[in-house]
């Protein structure tokens, strides 16, 4: 099998180089047919190890490809492990990624950097398939930072616009921040475990639950806590959790395809899909999993609200997704990883459908993205607006859709959780699911329905995308809707994830709930007792009233908590926090590097000032020169005298 | 009977006389010349003196080879001076000062 895994990964990287490096050589079409060739090759490979190892149930795959070196007894490796929870990352990753390439070349059509977009993308699947395959942490990181790259270079993609620029920058320098503390996690991993391989570490885990450390003199810190809470930092910063966020939605500069892949299914998952990987270490650490749980509640709460004020459609679903990867991050925090891994899932689809409806909108509006000046796309783009419905559904959890399954499960198991922050966390995801409906639906009306508010111009182009555009989408809207009919009861429930995620016993909270749980139907059925039922519902009928009965009731809603607007159309300020306080302390010690380190202590006094110095001596000895041969004498016979008189004192004195 | 200190004592006026001609001349280079040799002259009395004193005669063999040398040296001297008076027309060691800073 290891020549499959091979496979998988470079498969995509040669679509990649052929499309990048030799673009030149190949055409528009040749470019798009490599890249979706290896993405296509990569994906039914994934298919069949899927199969091999999930439904065949083979044993778990753990092995070296190829060492790089060994140094003090480290040996840094390239390796796969491949168990069943990277087995469905890479099923899911190929799978949406190959969606994506198909729809790009609807999306991308005229653009003339047509060749580069498609290497991007392959290159990035090639990245996420490297951090999930992997099997030591020198490899994960590895992949972690080539999609931040990839992340890096395709929001910037269309690097003629300022704004495009400021957030790839931006989405740069956020996710420094979190890899800073992701490496210093590893590093301590390095210096407690000497391993950096996975099956290792994780086996020592439970040895070193009581060990400490000082980082600070006096304070005795738990090892285990510390490298938990250092990569989750990580994970903060990838997976754009409250404070680290502030990169996400700025990353809607890039395509919309881009939007969907990295930003919405794939690389922002990598920090969720870390933690469950890593449930060996994060289970011996209450202090960790507290931590994690209050970061996703209020990650998945309020940047959901900040979702109910944008009028950019791809602003509206970015922060939708920061809400989702809040929910996930929950479930981590609530030793759920199962079921955060499950809402990846669907998640990866439903919103990866969603961000593709609205890029499918945005070409019918010729690139305007202000969902005040849409409305009645219904008439228009029928394909495009019902798998949007489908999307949306899945999304506000309407029972029976996926999204419904994982989110459920979710707010049971947080509710379950013992932990001292499940409390608060249970109350933000309940209300967070009135949130997500009004804001998706507030949505889905103002571009669907209502009144059509485009000019004339727009409105007489109105027409569906082609083809390549729909059919991703019909693509993705299947598994959104009926994906969790089927793995419900396996992933959350069951034990469908075998070896591969560690939960200790008193934190089993999905084991308790398995006992309640009798089919997926039941499930359903139960719903409509409980109270995200009636809060999505609630959230539908208020996203109603207001953008389709009496839309005049949102301005004086918005006149008359004027604070509270502001507050989340300013984004709770964290980016004039940021730029002003952090950002400018930043450019401030620049400065300040640059005109006193820089310009004056090295330019100035040691470069120049070392020859200014040599010139200034030599300009006042140069008077001594006379020229004259009885000073010249003179100063020997002076020498002279003097060194004897020194030789005849030391000899003599 | 002349004793060693004599010697040296001539040896020593001889130095003298012949810095102070390095020093206080500033008219002619052949006199610098001059004092040069005297200069080594003086030395040589010295080593005579010495080498008699000590009933070596290492010494005086030193004194043959330093005159043979300053004999050379002299004529490569005076040669360069021929070429200098050639050039720039004056033997007037206050006017050499071409190596002034």
């Amino acid at each position: 099998m290891s020549n499959v895994y091979l496979a998988i990964v470079l498969a995509p990287l040669a679509g990649a180089i052929i499309a990048g490096v030799f673009g030149g050589a190949i055409s528009r079409a040749g470019s798009h047919w490599v890249t979706i060739g290896g993405v296509a090759i990569s994906c039914l490979l994934s298919a069949l190890v899927y199969k091999h190892h999930v439904i065949d149930a083979a044993p778990d795959f753990n092995g070296v490809v190829y060492t790089w070196m060994v140094s003090g007894g480290l040996s840094f490796e390239i390796g796969f492990l491949i168990d069943r929870l990277s087995a469905l990352m890479m099923l899911v990753v190929t799978f949406v990624s190959l969606m994506v390439h198909i729809y790009t070349i609807g999306y991308m059509h005229d653009d003339p950097g047509y060749k580069r977009f498609f290497s991007y993308i392959s290159l990035f699947t090639f990245s996420m398939l490297m951090l999930v395959m992997s099997n030591n942490f020198l490899q994960l990181f590895f992949g972690w930072e080539a999609v931040g790259l990839v992340s890096y270079l395709l929001i910037g993609f269309w690097y003629t616009r300022e704004s495009a620029i400021f957030a790839n920058l931006k989405a740069f320098l956020v996710n420094r921040v979190g890899d800073f503390g992701f490496l210093l996690g590893i590093a301590a991993i390095v210096m407690h475990f000497n391993s950096l391989d996975y099956a290792t570490v994780f086996g020592a885990a439970a040895d070193k639950k009581d060990l400490t450390i000082q980082v600070f003199s006096g304070v005795d810190w738990s090892v285990i806590t510390l490298i938990c809470l250092l990569l989750f930092v990580g994970a903060m910063g990838k997976s754009a959790q409250v404070p680290l966020h502030v990169w996400l939605p700025d990353s809607m500069e890039g395509p919309t395809p881009i939007s969907a892949l990295i930003h919405a299914a794939t690389m922002v998952t990598a920090g969720i899909f870390m933690v469950a990987r890593m449930s060996p270490l994060f289970e011996w650490s209450e202090t960790a999993l507290n931590v994690v749980l209050f970061i996703g509640a209020t990650t998945a709460f309020f940047m959901g609200l900040v979702g109910i004020v944008q009028n950019d459609i791809k602003r509206v679903v970015a922060y939708s997704t920061l809400s989702q990867l809040g929910y996930m991050t929950v479930a981590l925090g609530a030793s759920a990883y199962a079921v955060g891994i499950f809402h990846l899932m669907t998640h990866a689809f439903f919103k990866a459908l969603l961000f593709l409806a609205a890029g499918s909108v945005i070409i019918a509006m010729h690139h305007k993205q202000d969902i005040r000046e849409m409305g009645g796309l219904r008439k228009y783009m029928r394909w495009t607006w019902i798998t949007a419905l489908l999307g949306s559904l899945a999304l506000i959890g309407t029972p029976g859709f996926s999204g419904f399954f994982s989110k459920d499960a979710i707010i049971e198991a947080v509710k379950h959780s013992d932990l001292p922050m499940s409390g608060y966390a249970y109350w933000m995801v309940l209300i967070g699911v009135f949130v997500t409906a009004l804001y998706s639906f507030r949505m889905y009306f103002l571009v669907f329905h209502g009144k059509e508010r485009m000019d004339a111009h727009t409105r007489e182009h109105l027409h569906e995308s082609p083809a390549v555009v729909t059919i991703p989408l019909v693509m993705l809207a299947i598994p959104s809707v009926l994906i969790g009919w089927f793995y419900v009861g396996d992933m959350a429930f069951g034990d469908f994830f075998g070896t591969a995620i560690f939960v200790r016993p008193e934190h089993d909270v999905l084991g308790e709930l398995s006992r309640d749980y009798h089919g997926a139907w039941a499930m359903v059925m139960h719903s409509f007792y409980t109270a995200p039922f009636w809060l999505a519902l609630a959230g539908v009928s208020v996203a109603f009233v207001f953008y389709m009965l009496r839309p005049q009731w949102s301005d004086a809603v918005r006149r008359h908590f004027s604070a509270l607007y502001t507050l989340l159309d300013r984004k709770y300020w964290a980016d004039e926090l940021y730029q002003n306080v952090f950002a400018a302390f930043g450019r401030w010690f620049g400065h300040l590097l640059w005109n006193v380190g820089d310009v004056r202590v090295i330019d100035g006094a040691i470069v120049n000032g070392s020859a200014r110095g040599v010139g200034k001596v030599a300009s006042m000895v140069r008077h001594v020169q006379t020229g004259y041969l009885y000073h010249y004498a003179f100063a020997m016979f002076i020498g002279l005298l003097g060194l004897i008189a020194i030789f005849v004192f030391l000899r003599l004195g | 009977m002349i004793a060693l200190s004599d010697y040296l004592i001539l040896g020593a006026v001889l130095f003298c006389l012949s810095i102070a001609g390095v020093f206080l001349n500033r008219k002619n280079v052949i006199i610098l010349l001059m004092s040069i040799e005297l200069m080594l002259l003086a030395v040589n009395m010295n080593f005579i003196a010495f080498s008699h004193y000590l009933g070596d005669t290492a010494g005086q063999v030193f004194v043959f080879f330093i005159l043979t040398v300053a004999a050379a040296e002299a004529a490569i001297g005076l040669a360069i001076l021929v070429v200098l008076f050639r050039n720039r027309r004056t033997i007037n060691v206050d006017d050499l000062d071409a190596l002034k800073g």
